[in-house]
């Protein structure tokens, strides 16, 4: 479904990603892990459009995407829920939802989207009228996956979906992944808890320095004696 | 001290205040989405009342009637600015920006004393001389018609901006423009719209008041001046504010100009924003650390 092939990416002259390949399939939760600064969320980035690669390409559906905006990108099926939500905060609930969904059958289909979201998130129905800046961060993260899925997207990107959540609720945020895995979306998800990813992921990859450095199924990643040591602290 | 006087020049200052409010509301929009002040604001009045002075003198077309064909023109000579110039230095350092609208007014203000010269003229409508008489105190009908016009033009905007698809997508981008570009909302025409429309409010303004002042091309300055006046007085990006605070400023401006000489009409304008910048830095329906 996505294929990331050698991708180098720069700010200014400094190398940011020094040839990132991947692939998400069809139906999969793929994980992104590493530690800070790795270029996880660049990456994300240069997936949905909003930096460009200076080397390499990225194909979506066996068409070519590296160049194309995020506005093309969106409308392709790609949606990305970016670190540190970016909602737009004097704008209702229900607004930032209604800003998920601008074209075409996402648009069309808006009342059903948001029934599914409210089912996922029942307190977003509760608070629909209340401005998105003035919920707690686990709601406004609940707003900004929303967002994410007004789109009806087939592969949704998640940058950190459980940051800033108090631990009860992080545990139910991989359940809510995972059910929207299970209802159909690809899910590429990048996490600082490596443990729980790698857990729910049917593959991930270890990022270190802008490059891969580990592929592999979740459960053989959670076995492997580096990633224990390093990241897990066993 | 006359006591009609002061009331007369009250009503007139409230009624005159109503179309600062739009020339405000109009400035207010394009730095609330852009963070760009609009120092060719008054300008684009000017060209718009030039606009309207000349379909009503060649073509008789009354100044609320030109309306209709004023604010598309000036949207869309907003839009092109924003989207060959303004669109090139929203992220450059303020001072270029500064400069860019500056040159924009000189261009401008030249453009027009090259076209129609620095002549003084004056549109003398149907309703130039009209007044109704309420008790002693005279109403000019010009200045009630511009009055209402201001404000149903900007209960449009505000309906618009609250309302409607694009007005969402203009204030999604306005809050948060990474988040805008994320959900594929096209930002840079969604500016280009803003721009417009921050553009057709003024230039409607500018229609409405033709038949009040003189115009030349040199009008431009003391217009954007006393709009960014209310917009630092309402709250820098408060459409609700840059409305109030219109209304408030032309309030001061008349009875200042009866109280005191009318030549220090504009000491009253800043005065309070001297006391504003003193005691409420972010306006009275700003937020702070913004
Ligand atoms: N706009 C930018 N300009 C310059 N350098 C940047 C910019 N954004 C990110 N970087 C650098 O790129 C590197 C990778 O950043 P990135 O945000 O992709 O890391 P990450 O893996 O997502 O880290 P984290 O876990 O902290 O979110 C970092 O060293 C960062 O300093
Ligand atoms: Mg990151």
């Amino acid at each position: 479904m996505l294929r990331v092939n050698d991708i180098q990416v720069f700010y200014g002259e400094m190398q940011i990603l020094r040839g990132i390949s991947l692939e998400v399939n069809q139906g999969e939760i793929v994980s992104l892990i590493g530690s800070n600064g790795a270029g996880k969320s660049t990456t994300i980035l240069s997936i949905s459009g909003l930096i460009h690669p200076r080397k390499g390409e990225i194909e979506f559906n066996g068409k070519k995407i590296t160049d194309l905006s995020p506005f093309d990108i969106v409308e392709m099926g790609i949606s990305h829920v970016p670190e540190g939500r970016q909602l737009f905060p004097s704008l209702t609930v229900l607004e930032n939802l209604e800003m998920g969904a601008l074209r075409g059958k996402a648009k069309r289909e808006r009342h059903k989207t948001m029934e599914w979201i409210f089912q996922l998130f029942p307190i977003l129905n509760e608070r629909k009228r209340q401005f998105a800046g003035t919920l707690s961060g686990g709601e406004q993260q609940m707003v900004a996956i929303g967002r994410g899925l007004m789109s009806i997207p087939s592969l949704l990107l998640l940058d950190e979906p459980s940051l800033g959540l108090a631990p009860i609720f992080v545990s139910s945020m991989y359940d809510i992944i995972k059910k929207i895995n299970t209802e159909g979306t690809t899910i590429l998800l990048v996490e600082q808890n490596v443990f729980k990813s790698l857990s729910i992921c049917n593959r991930g990859y270890v990022l270190e320095n802008g490059a891969v450095t580990l592929k592999g199924i979740g459960e053989d990643l959670l076995q492997n004696k580096l990633i224990k040591k390093v990241y897990l602290g066993m | 001290m006359n006591l009609t006087l002061l009331i007369q020049a009250l009503i007139g200052g409230f009624l005159v205040g109503g179309v600062y409010s739009l020339i405000a509301i109009g400035l207010s929009l394009i730095f609330g989405v852009m963070k760009i002040i609009n120092f060719a604001h008054g300008e684009i009045m000017m060209i718009a009342m030039y606009i309207t002075y000349w379909l009503f003198v060649l073509l008789k077309i009354d100044p609320i009637i030109s309306i209709i064909i004023v604010a598309p023109l000036i949207f869309l000579l907003g839009y092109c600015m924003q989207r060959f110039l303004v669109n090139r230095i929203i992220d450059a350092p303020e001072l270029i920006q500064i400069l860019l609208m500056l040159g924009v007014a000189i261009v401008l203000t030249n453009l027009a004393l090259f076209i129609w010269g620095p002549d003084h003229r004056m549109a003398a409508t149907r309703f130039s001389l009209s007044a109704i008489m309420l008790g002693g105190i005279t109403i000019d009908v010009s200045r009630l018609i511009a009055f209402g016009i201001a404000i149903i033009v900007s209960i449009g905007v505000f309906l618009f901006l609250a309302k409607t698809e694009t007005g969402k997508m203009i204030r999604a981008a306005a809050d948060n423009r990474l988040g805008a570009q994320i959900v594929g909302i096209k930002v840079n025409r969604v500016y280009a719209i803003s721009f417009g429309v921050g553009s057709a409010c003024v230039g409607i303004a500018g229609a409405l008041i033709l038949p009040l002042i003189p115009l030349d091309p040199y009008l431009g300055p003391s217009y954007t001046l006393t709009s960014f006046i209310i917009v630092i007085l309402g709250g820098m990006g408060s459409l609700l504010g840059a409305f109030i605070g219109g209304i408030i400023i032309g309030v001061a401006e008349s009875l200042g100009a009866v109280l005191l000489v009318s030549s220090l009409k504009e000491l009253v304008s800043f005065s309070i924003l001297i006391v504003i910048l003193l005691f409420r830095p972010q306006g009275l329906f700003g937020t702070r650390n913004e």
